[in-house]
């Protein structure tokens, strides 16, 4: 699509750039998302930077360095670039060198230098020079020079963040070929897989960070995306997990020894940096043990916790990541019979309760995807970073005026069916008739679909209605039956065993607007029907129905609706 | 699309008559439609982009029309959540947090118990970024950091559904006084004891709790109102005032001690709550105008049952009196038809007494006539006995009309033969009707 003047060859990755995390990746020749392991061999390389005599540390090395050197250590920055001082929150900076303000931007005083002075560094130079260390891991690895990415952002990243991003990232020697939603690209990791099937679904992406939890419905139809809600908590995130493991175990320590190690700064940091180790064993194992030399006084510490435990101790921040999610599944308007996936993105989302929480906040038809609820869920710490990579792959070919113009609104921004279009099947009258969806709400135009029908035994003449269908959440209540024939899940089951009559909730079809009626006529004995509806991008659609096999077929169009609001090209 | 989706349920059959030119019929337009947009991500995004591009350049002026109408997903800045701090509020002590109004904190205290759990958590932040202690700092402030606690316990209290319900069961702000009776007499009753019961519905386990309504509520709505209050179920609790519980392992005594106080305030509080809510459903009851107006109207009813009823009774009176004057008269004057009757009759027995004896006189003297059916000359003394015996007997034997028939008969007869027929029939006919016996009166034979 390009032609290569003067710029050298791109070759590009996909970077995710998280507060507590970064990660790597690039698409194999075959078309497979890989994450890349730095020299330390981290696929999740914390977003810190540290510096000790001169010399910097990021990663592993610069997280170790909280307990020894805070003051010098930058972590959590990412969420300041391209924000004023007074708006961002410097809670997760406690441990760390703080922020401040800084002309109009944000900066860090740290010795960055061999020298005992503090210099300022802006947070657009400490992300400068953290992606120079991502970019040059990526290249060790890669054997060629990484010069350009996909970098993902929140779906609420301003266009002023993105914009000192950018520039960070061009002061790398990155040039940011596109920003992608971080959920999306969770999405499509998820969808560029090989064995992957597209179809029409809802999906809720949620992305459970270490400082922040950011929640996506989308709105998945035929491999494009539209987001229809988002949420997020600035406050939810694996830190406040850490928290609850921290709080038990300097009370265990109280208990023996009397002295508090979160009174202690560098007690606070061990204790913190060892219960994130052990909140990350109960993801796996039943139990985990914990271990800190010189925890406070000079006093080691070692214990154990099992998950059981843990669960009852962060009982209430499990409760608080479903409501979130359930909390964006209302935002946008819809029931959780809605959703078709839940795709679990982030380093939190390997913590099994939050899987099971949603287990059984949402119906057996939303599927989980996440470690612990399915086989092939891909690992959500690498989602984000995968599909940004496979987004580098499909567009690097592309001259940068190219990936402007397609990514432009007048591209993007298009007009999304209210309601379902569909065939009434049975009976022709809008009463009776069962209405099948043919194209989902939701759907952009322009789109085409095609559905083969069944006709009656005898064949002959049949009525294609098409039609508008709307979801309707249809609540009955059914008396509780006396067996429900579970039997593994015997200790949930009595979360909902309170007396009132069980609630059976279930999708509806009500048949909405009638958009047009054709007839085919003589279908044979055992025949089928094809139906195909074509709507355009001024919602005038295109209907072509004909026996399968059959010749000819019937063909008419239905008009524009007369207020088309304005957008599509 | 790769395959067609596959339907099994199968088509209707066509109508009968149904028509169309070329087998097709339009009928309505498509609902109009949402923009939004597309995520610039993925294969299928970089097809539609390339078919909707068909190599045009768009511009800047584009850009900003495309996006005039697109739906919008990211929520605005926490910009409804702002009241003034009032700064004594600022100079809080943390750790007097039982006493703070948490809401106030988080500039929520208009909100209060209606805050949302997201209208929380932007009030949190919003709070964060100007309290946050490493901003004090920026801005030279020597002020410590308590404040910024007071903000965190707000927020832990608040986002902790728990929790939230102790304070929100004692948070007094929350509270709305009901009016005194004095006030309510002068004002408008549902304006001023409105917002009493939404403010005590907050404490309904049952939601959504019947409204007050207005003087237009029907009397079914009024009823399911104090029906729903008197029978109100509270989840209020009073935990949140408890003393606090020593917290050391010595003095177990003292602890189990304070426990059991506070398990006893707590019980108490509640029966008062209870009672206090029960007194002010009372208070409301009794000034409310349409527990009046629906008695007025019941005992109108009745009024009107009573009346009529009365009417009804009254009539029926009416009707009987009406029916006994008119019987009454009926027998005065059956009576008095009665006594003519009867007088009339008495008349007539007199006027037939007169006339049998006449009658008699007539056939007695017929048998005088006929010479007592002597031939010639004088009737000897014993024949006349016989015959004026004979006369007698039939005379006595048959009525006054028989009487008079006979008498009819005899009337103007002379001639002695025919008397004697006549007689002799009439004998005749009391023997063979059984009056007389064969052989009596035989002076006729
Ligand atoms: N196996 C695990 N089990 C539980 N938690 C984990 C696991 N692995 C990582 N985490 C937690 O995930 C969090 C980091 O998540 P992630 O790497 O997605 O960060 P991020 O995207 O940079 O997040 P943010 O920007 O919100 O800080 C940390 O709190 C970390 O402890």
């Amino acid at each position: 699509m390009s032609d290569e003047e003067s710029s050298p060859q791109r070759v590009a990755i996909g970077i995710s750039f998280g507060n507590s995390n970064s990660s790597i990746a690039y698409t194999t020749s075959e078309g497979r998302a890989e994450v890349i392991a730095n020299e330390e061999g981290d696929r999740q390389i914390p977003s810190i930077l540290s510096y000790v005599a001169g010399e910097e540390f990021q990663g592993t090395q610069a997280k170790t360095q909280l307990v020894r050197n805070p003051k010098n250590t930058v972590a959590y920055f990412r969420d300041f670039l391209g924000q004023e001082f007074k708006s961002i929150d410097p809670t997760p900076c406690h441990q760390s060198a703080h922020p401040r303000e800084h002309e109009s931007t944000v900066a860090f005083s740290i010795k960055d230098t061999e020298s005992d002075d503090e210099n300022i560094v802006t947070v657009s130079e400490i992300t400068t020079r953290h992606l120079r260390r991502l970019k040059n891991s990526a290249s060790d690895y890669l054997g060629k020079k990484v010069n350009a990415a996909v970098i993902t952002v929140p779906t609420n990243f301003s266009d002023k963040q993105k914009e000192s991003l950018s520039k960070a990232a061009s002061e790398a020697g990155l040039e940011v070929l596109q920003f992608i939603h971080e959920p999306v690209a969770a999405v499509l990791a998820y969808d560029a897989r090989p064995d992957a099937k597209l179809s029409d679904k809802i999906i809720v992406v949620a992305d459970l960070g270490g400082t922040r939890s950011d929640v996506a419905v989308i709105a998945s139809r035929g491999g494009m995306y539209s987001i229809l809600a988002t949420a997020h908590d600035y406050d939810l995130g694996g830190a406040l997990l850490d928290q609850a493991v921290m709080d038990h175990f300097a009370k265990e320590f109280i208990k023996k020894h009397k002295t508090d190690p979160r009174q202690n700064d560098r007690s606070l940091a061990k204790l913190k940096l060892e219960s994130e180790a052990v909140k990350k064993a109960l993801s796996i194992g039943g139990s985990a043990s914990f271990g800190v030399e010189s925890l406070a006084d000079g006093i080691d510490f070692t214990s154990t916790i099992n998950r059981t435990r843990y669960e009852l101790l962060a009982n209430k921040h499990f409760a608080s990541f479903t409501r979130l999610i359930t909390h964006a599944v209302e935002k946008a308007e819809l029931d959780v019979l809605d959703i078709d996936e839940i795709v679990l993105a982030g380093g939190t989302s390997h913590t099994p309760k939050i899987a099971s929480s949603l287990r059984n906040a949402f119906p057996p038809t939303t599927s989980i995807l996440a470690p612990s609820t399915s086989p092939t869920a891909i690992n959500p710490s690498e989602l984000v970073a995968r599909g940004a990579a496979i987004q580098a792959s499909l567009i690097q070919e592309y001259e940068t005026e190219d990936i402007e113009q397609s990514t432009h609104p007048m591209v993007t921004v298009t007009p999304h069916l209210r309601a379902s279009i569909g065939v009434l099947c049975i009976s022709g009258s809008e009463s009776q008739g069962l209405f099948r969806p043919l194209i989902d709400a939701e759907t952009p135009a322009p789109v085409r679909r095609t559905a083969q029908f069944a006709t009656p035994k005898e064949g002959g003449d049949v009525l294609v209605k098409i039609c508008e269908g709307v979801r309707e959440i249809k609540v009955t209540r059914a008396e509780k039956p006396q067996t429900n024939g579970r039997k593994e899940d015997d200790e949930d089951s009595e979360v909902d065993s309170d007396d009132e009559p069980e609630e059976v909730r279930e999708k509806v079809w009500r048949v909405g607007k009638v958009l047009a009626e054709a007839a085919v006529k003589g279908v044979k004995k055992g025949g089928k029907v094809e139906v195909q509806v074509n709507v355009g991008p001024d919602l005038a659609v295109q209907v072509i129905a004909r026996e399968v096999g059959g010749k000819g077929g019937v063909r008419g169009s239905i008009e524009k609706p007369a207020v088309v609001e304005n957008g599509s090209a | 699309m790769a395959t067609a989706l596959q339907v099994s349920l199968p088509l209707p059959v066509l109508p009968e008559g149904w028509s169309a030119e070329k087998d097709f019929k339009a009928a309505g337009t498509l609902s109009s439609a949402t923009q939004r947009i597309v995520e610039p991500v993925g294969p299928h995004f970089l097809a539609h982009a390339r078919r909707k591009r068909h190599k045009r350049t768009f511009s800047e002026d584009d850009r900003i029309q495309a996006q005039e109408n697109v739906k919008k997903v990211e929520d605005e800045d926490a910009g409804d959540i702002s009241e003034p701090e009032d700064p004594l509020m600022l100079q809080r002590d943390a750790k007097d947090w039982k006493n703070q109004d948490h809401y106030a904190v988080l500039g929520l205290s208009k909100y209060r118990f209606r805050a949302t759990e997201d209208q929380i958590k932007r009030a949190h932040r919003k709070k964060v970024l100007r309290h946050h202690p490493d901003k004090k700092a920026a801005a030279g402030s020597t002020e410590d950091d308590s404040f910024f606690k007071c903000i965190q316990k707000a927020t832990e209290v608040l986002l902790d559904p728990v929790k939230r319900r102790q304070f929100d069961s004692v948070d007094e702000h929350a509270d709305v006084e009901p009016p005194s009776k004095k006030q309510t007499q002068k004002g408008n009753f549902y304006k001023l004891w409105g917002p009493v019961f939404e403010a005590e519905a907050r404490f309904s386990k049952t939601q959504p709790v019947p409204k007050l309504g207005n003087e237009k509520s029907t009397k079914e709505e009024v009823e399911e109102f104090y029906n729903f209050w008197y029978n109100f179920d509270s989840w209020r609790s009073f935990e949140y005032q408890d003393e606090d519980v020593p917290d050391d392992n010595e003095n177990r005594d003292q602890k189990r001690h304070v426990e059991r106080k506070n398990q006893n305030a707590r019980k108490k509080k509640k029966t008062e709550d209870t009672a206090r809510l029960r007194h002010l459903v009372d208070d409301a009851l009794s000034l409310d105008e349409r527990i009046k107006k629906f008695r007025q109207q019941e005992h109108a009813q009745k009024n009107k049952r009573r009346i009529e009823k009365e009417a009804e009774t009254k009539r029926l009176a009416e009707e009987a009196a009406k029916a006994k004057e008119e019987e009454a008269k009926l027998k005065a004057e059956r009576e008095a038809a009665e006594k003519v009757e009867k007088a009339e009759g008495k008349k007539a027995k007199e006027a037939a007494k007169n006339a049998a004896k006449k009658n008699k006189r007539v056939v007695r003297g017929s048998a005088k006539d006929a010479n007592y059916f002597h031939a010639g000359g004088d009737a000897p003394p014993s024949q006349i006995d016989a015959v004026l015996n004979d006369v007698d007997l039939i005379i006595a034997k048959i009525d006054n009309e028989e009487l008079a028939l006979l008498t009819s008969k005899l009337n103007g007869k002379k001639d002695a033969g025919e008397i004697k027929v006549i007689f002799a029939e009439e004998v005749a006919r009391l023997v063979s009707a059984g009056t007389l016996k064969d052989g009596e009166a035989k002076s006729f034979a």
